[in-house]
């Protein structure tokens, strides 16, 4: 098992947690390394997302810590949890794009409620952030009125408009056809590289994500079974590993075509 | 027999905490409104809400609720010889119960079961999660101006209410079964004392807070719900409770404020 300690953003230790009595997470031990790209994942219904909202302090753990950059998100108060959270960026999975706002404003909204910057100021950020994900004449539309792609980027958007240090993403391609996936991914690629933040994806579109990755996290039976780099995952002993790895990337996991696609759009 | 008792025992934490996080979100909600920044186009944006747009019910309720005052008060006083005390019958009914009651259970069924979906339906689409991690504080951003709304148009929905409603008295009354005008309004300013519009007021301000904690608490709670509240049915199923919780409130804390202030 490979824990890489450098450079720590953000460190699990021995996180348990319940829910109705069913044990979900059961002593979680992981490090994010900052500037790097995690990726957890594992079968559906296993708690990735709960993991998530660990590091994101949405969830408390029954037991454990979550340090994010030193400090325990549950134990600092609430202004120090703010700033802290000032520093994120979170792609959640259905997006959460308010509904009731225009998409100039659901971007416009962190800097307006964070930053002290004139409208006009906050007009050129959003403008920017918009192109850089390809948006353009949408600024005046309504989340319902935009394709499940558009919204994934309006949100990827919405989350980088603080320049956060950690970018969440929760299932980010979820619902998306091959086309759009490779769209987010080549986003993802381009603004991490451009930007260097250091993100964390729960994801189980398996193997594609492992070309994203610097390093693969597996989460089986309620522990982190190995968080390796993508090509120590495929080659692993461990049994959860390796049952994981021949079941999802067995003969006919790719077409060459897809390979192809992916390849080509990053 | 044992099945029984675990789901009493259950049911009654479950409550107790219900109780406890309501504490705790009225607590956050009055402190938020303390802290800078004030927002104050949501303030104006939810008096507009909660209510200009209540105005027309108020209205309407306030006008029969008089009217109706005035023929019952009428028939009654009537049979004492005692037509020339309408005015001040009416106008304390409504001064000290009638209006602040009314006006808020019309303010719940229009603006509460309204706040508590908007909020359930936020939680349950991670709105909520989405403000909390971009650092924006739920209680700052979405309660504090509903709060502050509901401070200040229940009581003046309230003093709309009870004026409307005094003029329906006299429509009935006077223009209708012949009380003297001059008696009706005599009746009014001598029996009104200053105790009892105070008492409508704490009344209406109270009913306002409780009116938009408990829709709020309600649908920011909506997770938390003993039998799970999922989707859109979760919703509606939650903002029933929220309406029914409100108005019950309301009932109780009237009798309790009349009990104290008289």
């Amino acid at each position: 098992m490979t824990y890489t300690q450098d450079n720590v953003a953000i460190e699990m230790i021995g996180v348990e947690k319940n829910f109705c009595g069913q044990k979900v997470l059961n002593g979680i031990q992981l490090s994010i390394t900052e500037g790097k790209t995690t990726v957890i994942t594992g079968a559906s219904g296993q708690g990735k997302s709960v993991i998530l909202k660990h590091m994101l302090g949405l969830i408390h753990p029954d037991r454990g810590n979550v340090r994010v950059f030193g400090q325990d998100i549950n134990l600092i108060g609430k202004k120090q949890r703010q700033n802290l959270r000032g520093s994120f960026g979170v792609l959640f999975q259905s997006v959460a794009l308010f509904d009731s706002m225009t998409v100039y404003d659901n971007v416009a909204l962190p800097l307006r409620e964070r930053s002290r910057l004139g409208e006009a100021a906050i007009r050129a950020n959003v403008e920017e952030k918009l192109a850089l994900m390809d948006l353009h004449d949408v600024n005046h539309k309504y989340p319902t009125q935009l394709s499940g792609g558009m919204k994934k980027r309006v949100g990827l958007a919405r989350a980088l408009m603080l320049d956060p240090r950690v970018v969440f993403f929760d299932e980010p391609t979820t619902g998306l056809d091959v086309h759009r996936s490779n769209e987010i991914y080549r986003l993802f690629h381009h603004t991490q590289k451009e930007l260097g933040y250091t993100a964390v994806i729960v994801s189980h579109d398996v193997p594609r994500i492992f070309k994203l990755a610097d390093y693969v996290a597996l989460l089986a039976d309620g522990k982190i079974q190995g968080c390796l780099s993508p090509n120590e995952f495929q080659r692993a002993e461990n049994p959860h590993i390796k049952a994981f790895v021949e079941t999802t990337m067995g003969p006919i996991y790719m077409s060459e075509q897809e390979e192809h696609s992916v390849h080509a759009s990053i | 027999m044992l099945g029984f008792i675990e789901n009493l025992g259950s049911y009654t934490l479950y409550n107790l905490r219900q109780t406890g996080r309501m504490g705790v979100f009225f607590a956050n909600c009055l402190a938020s409104i303390a802290m800078p920044p004030f927002q104050i186009l949501a303030v104006v944006k939810q008096i507009h809400f909660i209510g200009a747009r209540s105005v027309t019910v108020v209205l309407v309720t306030g006008l029969f609720t008089g009217m109706v005052l005035g023929l019952q008060g009428y028939h009654t006083l009537s049979r004492f010889h005692s037509e020339e005390l309408l005015g001040s019958a009416v106008a304390l009914s409504l001064i000290r119960e009638l209006g602040p009651v009314l006006t808020a259970l019309m303010v719940i069924g229009r603006a509460g079961s309204a706040i508590c979906a908007e909020i359930g339906i936020m939680r349950n689409s991670e709105q909520i999660d989405a403000l909390k991690c971009m650092a924006i504080d739920p209680y700052k951003y979405l309660m504090a101006p509903k709060v502050v709304a509901a401070l200040v148009s229940v009581p003046l929905l309230t003093a709309l209410f009870d004026v409307v409603g005094i003029f329906g008295g006299y429509l009935v009354g006077v223009i209708l079964l012949g009380v003297s005008k001059g008696a009706y309004f005599q009746g009014m300013y001598d029996s009104v004392a200053w105790a009892d519009i105070w008492m409508g007021l704490v009344k209406s301000v109270v009913f306002g807070l409780l009116m938009v904690g408990i829709a709020a608490a309600k649908g920011y709670y909506l997770h938390l719900e003993r039998n799970g509240a999922f989707g859109a049915e979760g919703v509606s199923r939650v903002t029933t409770d929220a309406v029914v919780a409100s108005a019950v409130a309301v009932l109780v804390w009237d009798y309790l404020i009349s009990a104290v202030m008289m």
